[in-house]
């Protein structure tokens, strides 16, 4: 009898032909796309959706009595429920739309704005990106309030001891990436959140680099708020969300005025509309929703637990494979990782690795990933990292391997 | 003395004899290790050029109406581009370095790098060496 041992058969090449953009070439070689971490590629059914969008029944939503402006608000309201139990949010108005992550951390920001008293703290990982650490500096500025940094160890983890010396009833907000953008480092979110609350404050979780690999459950998390961007998970650019807890959205006043967000509007005063609409103030971008909840269907029938399987299989043949090259360095060596590696070879400036292998047809991220607490940690002025996705190959990371070799003989 | 466009030309020469895009890159990474250094006490914030993924310094001194440009970089692709507009552009007269145009650039196969959107800076590092040319111009008047 034979054993099932073998992996579950991951069908990438199927997978792949989804994909229009695998199949094209960069500067004369097949394009191995390996910058996943900062925006997927879209599939043709998201594609599609929104070409169908655009050619079926583009209009206004929410206020037209016309059977166009009708389908486009269900397909909208359609796509928010999708999401809705994606995350699995109690209720869908607790499903804001936003342009992306950063718009909806700024949401936040600007809502506690009115809740929050000089000498107030704020806690914040060491481990963040730019836009999960700007709003809430700017937020600081306005009302005094203190931000407090949670410190990271050589492996990109954060310190938890640290973090529950930080804590306290001056406290009011913790936010935090639910997975690192700089280094791949998956936090334990369930005992971050456990232990602010049990302080007495709130949690903002960034999912924006979760998102596509873990199917985070809100409920389950019992986070306040959630956010994401639907570009990083096979959906176009532009468009994003903010979970919150009803009854933190409800003591948030609105952060944009305009139209969709009043109830009624004259000179003297002006009422605002019940959720999720207090927070859509304007035309939103229609297209872009109704693709974010198509992507979501896109990635649930292949199943995140598929592909959280397969990526973490390239993730250790990538990571096996790299480190054969010598003087290769790998920052973040947390043990629950996503598919992301970032790295150095030797003194080699990270910009030139980038640029040898991008006239290979390599695409790579390197710099600081806007998150240079990160890089100032680590005393380097940035890495190279490769960021894989459920559509890449063995055969890829190999190629890649081969180039970084190459670099690495042109550059030395 | 070679003018700017003798010395382009000369740098267009020397690329066209490379066939492909690994000999320009290696060709230019020697080109690097040419540059006239900048001094240490020169690289300062005020000498970075702002808008490259890797550091830039450039110093400018004025040597018999001439301006004469060291620099440096932390990247060493970034530091043979910069070799490359040194080498046409230093010991030049202002007014030169102001008039000349970056045709050659594209020539020698490097187009892509005139991105103004490209992270290394070159079009940077250009307005950079027009900035001083502008400077030491209005010293000479």
């Amino acid at each position: 009898m034979k054993v099932a041992t073998e992996k579950a058969h991951f069908d990438v090449e199927s997978i792949r032909k989804d994909f229009p953009i695998l199949s094209r070439k960069v500067n004369g070689y097949p394009l191995v796309y390996l910058d996943n971490a900062a925006t997927s590629q879209t599939p043709q059914q998201v594609i599609n959706s929104i070409t169908n969008y655009y050619s079926q029944y583009n209009s206004n939503i929410h206020r037209g009595v016309h059977s166009l402006s009708q389908e486009a608000t269900d397909a909208y309201e359609q796509a928010r429920i999708k999401i809705q139990k994606h995350f699995n949010a109690e209720k869908s108005n607790e499903i804001i739309f936003t342009s992306g992550t950063t718009h909806a951390i700024n949401l936040v920001a600007s809502g506690f704005t009115s809740l929050l008293e000089k000498g107030d703290e704020l806690v914040v990982s060491a481990l963040e990106h730019h836009s999960n650490i700007v709003p809430w500096q700017m937020l600081c500025e306005r009302t005094g309030a203190i931000m407090k940094v949670i410190p990271m160890n050589e492996h990109g983890m954060l310190d938890l001891a640290e973090y529950e010396n930080l804590l306290s009833e001056k406290t009011k907000l913790v936010f935090i990436n639910h997975v690192s953008n700089a280094l791949g480092t998956v936090n334990p979110v369930q005992k971050i959140i456990e232990k602010a609350h049990a302080a007495g404050a709130a949690v903002l979780l960034d999912g924006a680099q979760a998102a596509p690999h873990i199917k985070a459950d809100v409920q389950a998390l019992d986070v306040d708020f959630y956010v994401v961007s639907a570009h990083k998970m096979c959906g176009p650019t532009g468009v994003g969300i903010l979970y919150g807890k009803e009854e933190w959205l409800n003591k948030l006043p609105p952060y944009q005025g305009g139209g969709e967000m009043i109830a009624t509007v004259t000179f003297e005063k002006t009422t605002y509309a019940d959720l999720p609409h207090k927070f859509e103030a304007g035309t939103p971008n229609i297209s872009g929703g109704i693709a974010f909840g198509d992507a979501l269907d896109y990635m649930n029938t292949i199943g995140f637990d598929k592909i959280a399987a397969y990526e973490q299989e390239l993730l250790e043949y990538a990571t096996e494979k790299l480190l054969k090259i010598e003087g290769l360095r790998i920052y973040g060596v947390s043990e629950e990782k996503t598919a992301v590696i970032s790295f150095n070879i030797g003194e080699i400036h990270p910009y030139d690795i980038g640029t040898i292998i991008d006239k290979l047809g390599i695409a790579v991220r390197t710099g600081h990933h806007c998150a240079q607490p990160v890089m100032d940690y680590y005393k380097i002025p940035g890495t190279v990292r490769a960021s894989f996705a459920f559509y890449n190959t063995k055969a890829e990371i190999d190629t890649f391997v081969e180039a970084l070799e190459k670099a690495k003989k042109m550059l030395s | 003395m070679s003018t700017i466009k003798e010395i382009q030309d000369e740098i267009v020469e020397e690329f066209e004899l490379f066939d492909d895009w690994m000999q320009r890159y290696e060709h230019m990474i020697e080109l690097g290790k040419s540059l006239p250094l900048i001094e240490e006490k020169y690289k300062t914030e005020e000498n970075l050029i702002k808008g490259c993924q890797s550091k830039v310094w450039v110093h400018a001194e004025m040597e018999d109406e001439k301006l004469v440009f060291t620099a440096d970089s932390d990247a060493i692709i970034t530091k043979g581009i910069i070799a490359i507009l040194v080498r046409a552009y230093s010991n030049q007269h202002p007014n030169d370095i102001l008039e000349a145009d970056n045709k050659f650039i594209d020539e020698i196969g490097l187009k892509e790098h005139l991105s103004p959107t490209r992270a290394n800076g070159l079009v940077s590092m250009i307005k950079q060496l027009k900035m001083y040319a502008i400077a030491y111009k209005t010293q000479l008047n």
